[in-house]
This record gives structure tokens, C-alpha cells and sequence, in this order.
């Protein structure tokens, strides 16, 4: 049950009457989580144009042997910067930008806990983020050595000392993420907070949307994981400014410290970056299976497990510098593990939909394609996990090739799962459904085509990181058709920009609840009101809006 | 709209019994957590660097047992529950006065430290380049020390706008979580001082 009012008329803000100075204003000087939010996605879908331009400048060098569109230089740089943006300036501002658009919004909230603390986030990760790029200007330093960074997005020592990487480019690197990675702890402490605090009237713990539950989850990963990069990311900046000696073998430093520092945060990192998925999908499939989620205890179960198991199972990027035997047994071990919690979520996805009244639309069937990619992603993260086969891959595209399938065919297609979903919540407008399609199928043929090669090229020999090769490897033709499928994925990508725009300025309007939802989030205007709800709602179920529109049947009848 | 339905009676039992924890005591709980975090590193790489150093001076050489700042830390964070205790129960005289002997002991604390760094850098020569000992210690140290520095200037910041006249009986859930930070900070000290003067000599 819920007593939620809905009057005829509301008050709903008139954009037109503001000249743009002060809609400029309203955006920068906002605490809204709304807008926040929204600031978050758009920045995000920015930089991944930026390196989706970066990787498909990759492929083009790539496609062909001895081919020479770059040089090794840039090439080096052209990885670094790909990898470091999709992780800490697309991910991360993903899961900040939906977890604080929709956290308050389902947990029936009128802010997030510190909405000054907010915008502050939001403010120090954009410009850590211009930080890093500034590199392209500012990168060379006073001895002229480099421009953008050029040591990997994972900056193994020794690479990073002053001896091997001149210049500024390196502390660009260390500066601008150590920036961005404040801002992410500061949004996941916020987010972690609100969860706790700011649960509207019987929305209990049980009864929290599954996308909530995952957000929480994940921004406690964020705090945990996140310090341990900052606090080598510091160790770095004492080396080559203070002239320390954490990673300095000459004096007795250890390099693979280094490692253990950057993967005690790299691992669970790639589980803050597919949780978001994970919480999509949670909401996603249910409302187009037209069927509660199968198994929501055991899904808080798997996902508070990953969170902590997460924790225990770094050094399985290290299984080739030589560790003790016990240390490759136990991080194989506790990586194995790791599948079994991320097993039970697929199931339960499928569960969910085996059985239910399937609507094939745009964000399912993005779901569709990630529980396909995502246990393929799962099955080579396996074999992975096993380190003799390690040894023989490692370092090769078989692993470029993994994850991609773990973040191209995990998160991003979750992330255009959610943005089909939640845009009509966002603009009041829906986005076309046939560009959808066209968008979804491009897209996954563009993926596959991209990506399916690399797991052939890694076990042909290929390694990672090289800027081009010999013609008789045997290499040529997995690479070809590689580079082919990026065509496909850019015209993807253009389209789904091309389908924002359009929609916003002449879409279908969406109305407050186009997909018949069950969260709170329909029970509001499109897009909501400043203040969220004008009566806080009361809840009594995890389908709150099911037990408004069926008050004959509703679920608190049947849930403890 | 075909939505709107109200069961105002239920409604009413759930409003009045829902108690939500307060904002400011989760948010400072996480905020250690996630502090914990980062020093746990710098704690690691002290303890995996003793004994690795090439050269000299090495830790038992040089580093003497810091009792009198540690008993003085470790005081502060009984002033401090004292100046707690006295705010909640609106005794004014007797919060400022606890409340100086905190910032007292902090600075006494502050003091000892640079006056070991002073002896450390100008005596010993052990700076944080001179060997895996100095990088470590100075920067295990150094962190611990600066987290003192920002507990000082809040308060400091408590401390002037007390005397200034602002009632700060008002603002007793900040006082608190201040003082849970200065506890947490002390509890870092403890830490600290096992790893470089117990163990690490």
C-alpha cells in the first residue's frame, strides 16, 4: 500500500522564461541531484566519444601490417589515454550520474544526504578529468619530454620513475585521476548516505529497489577501493617530486609493489564499473518480463558477496611476475569464487524472464545481448582465472579481448539499457524506438565483429600494446575484420546521439510512466519536480507503484 | 489520475514510527572507513619496506620511543569527551576550558613531532630520500601528522567562534563528530607507533 497524491495541475519549471546566462547559471550553480546527475551522463557520454575516437584511431593502425597511420609514440599514448578515460572519466561518472539520478528519486527522497557535497563532486572529477587532457598542452614539461601520458592506464613501476618518463606527462596522469578519484569517493559516500538515511516511510532494507541495493553496494566498494590508488598514486607523486624511494629498485623498492597497490584497487574497480549494469538489468528485466524479479534475496546475497570477495582477488592480474605458488593458488582460487555469486545473478536474470510476457523493446533487448556477452566475458574471465593458461596469454589480445566483452558488452550495452529505460523519466520525451533498433543491432554487430577476433589474435600469439606488425605472423586477417567492426559500432554510437537529440527536440511524449513501471521513480512527473514528490510516498512492498495500481492484488499481502 | 489512492490510517502508523539514522553520524563513520583505507596502505608498505633499506641510518639508530607525545595524543582524547560531555550538559566554562587542554595536548603533540625531524634531518641526515626507511617513515608520519593539522584547525575553528560568542552549544552534533574524528586520528596513532617504534625497530 502507498498514499501517494496526485494533483491535476503541477508546477513545472518554464525553461523558455530564462535567458541562457541565467540557464547557465541554474546548471553550475546547482545542487540538484537531477541535474547533477544528468551533468554526470553527458560528461561521461563526452569522454567516451573522446576515446572511442582514440580506439578506432587504434584499429585503423592496427588494421593492416606494417601500416603507419601513427607512430609508436602516439600509439602509446593513444592506449594510455583510451584506457584511463573509459575507466575513471566514462565508468565512473556513469555510476555517479545514475546512482544520483535515480537513488533519491526510488528511495522516495527529496535530495541526496549532502547535495552540496554533490555538486562539489562533480565539479573536482570534471576538472580532473580536463586535468588529464590539459597533458595534450601542458604534458611537456620544462625538460620538453612527451606530451599526454604514455605508461598505461595501470602506470607500472618502474615506467613511472623520472628516469624512464620524462616530463609532466606521468604526474598529468597521477594529478588528474587522484583529482577525479576524490570526487567519485565524495559521490559514493553521498549516495552510500542517503541509502541509510533518507528512506522515505516504509521503505525498509527488504523492500529497496534491487538497482538501490547494487548502488549501495557499489559505492562501498568505491570507498574501500579507491584510497588504495590514491594512497600509491601519493607514494608515486613523493618518487618523482621528492625524489622517494617506494618504487625505486636501486634503493631496495619493489616494483611489484606497485602492482599490488594498483590491482588491490584495479580489481574491485571493474566490479564498481559492471555493478551499474548489474543494477539496470535488475530493474529492467522484471518490467519487460512482466514478472518480479526471481530470487531478490538471493540476488542481495550474491551481490553483497561480490562485494566483498571482490576485495580478495587482485593478484590474478600478477600471475606472471613470478609470485610464490601458494599466492597463484589461493588469488586463482578466490577468482573462481568470485563466478559463483556472478552465476546466481545470471540465472536469476533468465530466471526472471523464463515464463514471463516478454516486450522485446530497445532496453531489453540491450539485456538480452549483456546476459549473452556477459557470460562469455564470465567464461574467458575463468580461464583466465586459471593461472598455468595465464601464463600462456597473458599480456595478449585474448585478455583486450575479455574485457572488452566485460565492459563494451557488460556496461555499455547495460548503460544503454538504462538510458533507453530512464530518458523518458529524464526528458519527458521517448527516444524512437526504430532508431533504437537500428542502434542495438549496429551496435552488436559492430561489438562482436570488433571483438570475437581478439580472443583469436591473443591465442595466435598477438600481444597486447604493440603498434603494429609483421605481415607474416598470420595476424592480418582476425585484425582486418577487428578494425570492419568498428564501422559499425561509431555508426551506432552516432545514431543513439542522433536519436537524444531529435527525441528531445520532436520525440513522442513519454508521459509520467511510459514502461508501466513498479519504482517510485514513475510516480512522479517527467521529468520530476526540484523537490521529487510533493507528498513523500509510504511504501509497504518492494513494488510499491504494483500495489497502487492493483488494490486488489497487492504484494505486501504476500512479501514478509 | 487513476493512481491516486490513499490508505491514510496505515499511512499515519508508518509515519510516526520511522526513524531514519542521522545524516551526519553515517556520513563521519563512512568517512573514517574510507580513511582507514588509505592508511592501511601507507601501514603496508611500511611494514613490507623493514628491514629492506641498502643503507644506513636504520630505525634502531635513530628513532626513540615519542612517549611523551604519545601519552599527550592519547590524553587529548579524554579532554575532548570531557569537553563533549560538559557542552551536552550546557557548562560552558568547562568545555572552553577542556577544549583548550585538547588543542594544548594536539600541539604539544605537533611540536614533539617536528622537533624529532628537526633532530632526524639535521642530525641523523636521514631525509625521505636517503633510503626506504626515510621515504616510509616520513610519509607514514607525515600523513598521520597532517590529519593532526586538520584536526587542529577545526578545532581551533570551534575554539574561535566559542569565543567569539557564537553559541556553540547549538552546533553539539558537530562538536561530537569532530571529536570522533580527533578519536579516530588518536587510534591511527596507536597504529603508527606499533609499526615504527615497536615493530619496525
Amino acid at each position: 500500500m502507498a498514499s501517494i497524491d496526485y494533483p491535476l495541475e503541477r508546477p513545472r519549471p518554464k525553461e523558455g522564461e530564462f535567458s541562457f546566462s541565467e540557464t547557465l547559471y541554474r546548471w553550475v550553480a546547482t545542487v540538484d541531484h537531477k541535474r547533477l546527475g544528468l551533468m554526470y551522463i553527458v560528461t561521461a557520454l563526452l569522454f567516451l566519444v573522446i576515446a572511442g575516437l582514440m580506439a578506432s584511431v587504434m584499429r585503423l593502425q592496427l588494421a593492416f601490417p606494417n601500416n603507419h597511420v601513427v607512430g609508436p609514440e602516439t600509439f602509446n599514448r593513444l592506449f594510455t589515454m583510451h584506457g584511463t578515460t573509459m575507466v575513471f572519466l566514462v565508468g565512473m561518472p556513469f555510476v555517479a550520474g545514475l546512482s544520483n539520478y535515480l537513488v533519491p528519486l526510488m528511495i522516495g527522497a527529496r535530495d541526496m544526504a549532502f547535495p552540496r557535497l554533490n555538486a562539489f563532486g562533480y565539479w573536482i572529477f570534471l576538472f580532473g578529468g580536463l586535468l588529464l587532457y590539459f597533458s595534450y598542452i601542458g604534458g611537456g614539461g620544462l625538460s620538453g619530454h612527451g606530451s599526454a601520458p604514455d605508461v598505461g592506464w595501470f602506470a607500472y613501476a618502474p615506467l613511472t620513475s623520472k628516469a624512464f618518463s620524462r616530463g609532466a606527462s606521468t604526474d598529468f596522469w597521477i594529478l588528474g585521476i587522484l583529482v577525479a578519484g576524490i570526487g567519485s569517493v565524495a559521490s559514493a559516500l553521498n549516495v552510500i548516505v542517503t541509502t541509510i538515511c533518507m528512506r522515505c516511510p516504509g521503505m525498509t532494507l527488504t523492500r529497496m529497489p534491487m538497482f538501490v541495493w547494487v548502488m549501495l553496494i557499489d559505492s562501498w566498494l568505491i570507498i574501500i577501493a579507491l584510497p588504495p590508488l590514491t594512497a600509491a598514486q601519493v607514494m608515486l607523486l613523493i618518487d618523482r617530486f621528492l625524489g622517494g624511494n617506494f618504487f625505486n629498485t636501486q634503493a631496495g623498492g619493489s616494483a611489484v609493489l606497485w602492482q599490488h597497490f594498483f590491482w588491490i584497487f584495479g580489481h574491485p574497480e571493474v566490479y564498481i564499473l559492471i555493478f551499474p549494469a548489474f543494477a539496470i538489468l535488475s530493474e529492467v528485466i522484471p518490467i519487460f518480463s512482466r514478472k518480479p524479479l526471481f530470487g531478490r534475496a538471493a540476488m542481495v546475497g550474491a551481490v553483497v558477496a561480490i562485494g566483498f570477495i571482490s576485495l580478495g582477488v587482485w593478484a590474478h592480474h600478477m600471475f606472471a611476475v613470478g609470485m610464490t605458488s601458494w599466492s597463484n593458488t589461493f588469488f586463482a582460487a578466490s577468482s573462481m569464487l568470485v563466478g559463483i555469486p556472478t552465476g546466481i545473478k545470471i540465472f536469476n536474470w533468465t530466471a526472471t524472464m523464463y515464463g514471463g510476457k516478454l516486450r522485446l523493446d530497445t532496453p531489453m533487448l540491450f539485456c538480452c545481448a549483456f546476459l549473452l556477452q556477459f557470460l562469455v566475458a564470465g567464461l574467458t574471465g575463468i580461464m583466465l582465472a586459471v593461472s598455468p593458461f595465464d601464463w600462456q596469454l597473458h599480456d595478449s589480445y585474448f585478455v583486450v579481448g575479455h574485457f572488452h566483452f566485460t565492459l563494451i558488452g557488460g556496461l555499455v550495452f547495460g548503460l544503454f539499457a538504462g538510458m533507453y529505460y530512464w530518458f523518458p523519466k529524464a526528458t519527458g520525451k521517448l527516444l524512437c524506438e526504430k532508431l533504437g533498433r537500428w542502434n542495438f543491432w549496429l551496435f552488436v554487430i559492430g561489438f562482436e565483429t570488433t571483438f570475437i577476433p581478439m580472443h583469436f589474435l591473443g591465442i595466435l600469439g598477438m600481444p597486447r600494446r604493440i603498434y603494429t606488425y609483421a605481415p607474416d605472423r598470420g595476424w592480418d586477417f582476425w585484425n582486418l575484420v577487428s578494425s570492419l567492426g568498428v564501422i559499425a559500432q561509431a555508426a551506432a554510437i552516432a545514431l543513439f546521439i542522433w536519436n537524444v537529440i531529435d527525441s528531445i527536440r520532436s520525440g513522442e511524449k513519454a508521459g509520467d510512466d511510459p514502461w508501466d513501471g513498479w519504482t517510485l521513480e514513475w510516480a512522479t512527473s517527467s521529468p520530476p519536480p526540484e523537490y521529487n514528490f510533493e507528498k513523500l510516498p509510504v511504501v509497504r512492498s518492494s513494488r510499491p507503484l504494483w500495489d497502487l495500481k492493483h488494490p486488489h492484488d497487492p504484494d505486501w499481502k504476500f512479501e514478509q | 489520475m487513476a493512481l491516486a489512492q490513499t490508505y491514510k490510517g496505515d499511512a499515519l502508523t508508518l509515519e510516526q514510527g520511522w526513524h531514519m539514522p542521522d545524516r551526519g553520524t553515517v556520513g563521519i563513520a563512512f568517512l573514517i572507513v574510507t580513511e582507514s583505507a588509505l592508511f592501511t596502505i601507507f601501514v603496508v608498505a611500511y611494514l613490507v619496506y623493514i628491514g629492506k633499506s641498502l643503507n644506513g641510518p636504520m630505525p634502531k639508530d635513530v628513532l626513540d620511543l615519542p612517549i611523551v607525545a604519545t601519552i599527550c595524543l592519547l590524553s587529548s582524547s579524554i579532554t575532548v569527551v570531557f569537553a563533549e560531555h560538559a557542552l551536552k550538559k550546557g557548562h560552558l566554562g568547562a568545555f572552553k576550558l577542556w577544549w583548550i587542554a585538547t588543542i594544548a595536548l594536539g600541539l604539544e603533540f605537533l611540536t614533539a613531532t617536528g622537533i624529532e625531524w628537526h633532530k632526524l634531518i639535521y642530525k641523523d641526515h636521514l631525509t625521505i630520500r636517503t633510503n626506504l626507511f626515510g621515504t616510509t617513515y616520513y610519509s607514514l608520519v607525515g600523513l598521520h601528522a597532517s590529519h593532526v593539522i586538520v584536526g587542529m584547525v577545526f578545532l581551533l575553528l570551534v575554539m574561535g567562534v566559542t569565543f567569539a560568542g557564537f553559541p556553540i552549544q547549538t552546533q553539539f552534533r558537530r562538536v561530537r563528530f569532530l571529536s570522533w574524528y580527533w578519536h579516530f586520528v588518536d587510534a591511527v596513532w596507536v597504529v603508527v607507533f606499533t609499526v615504527v617504534y615497536v615493530v619496525g625497530r
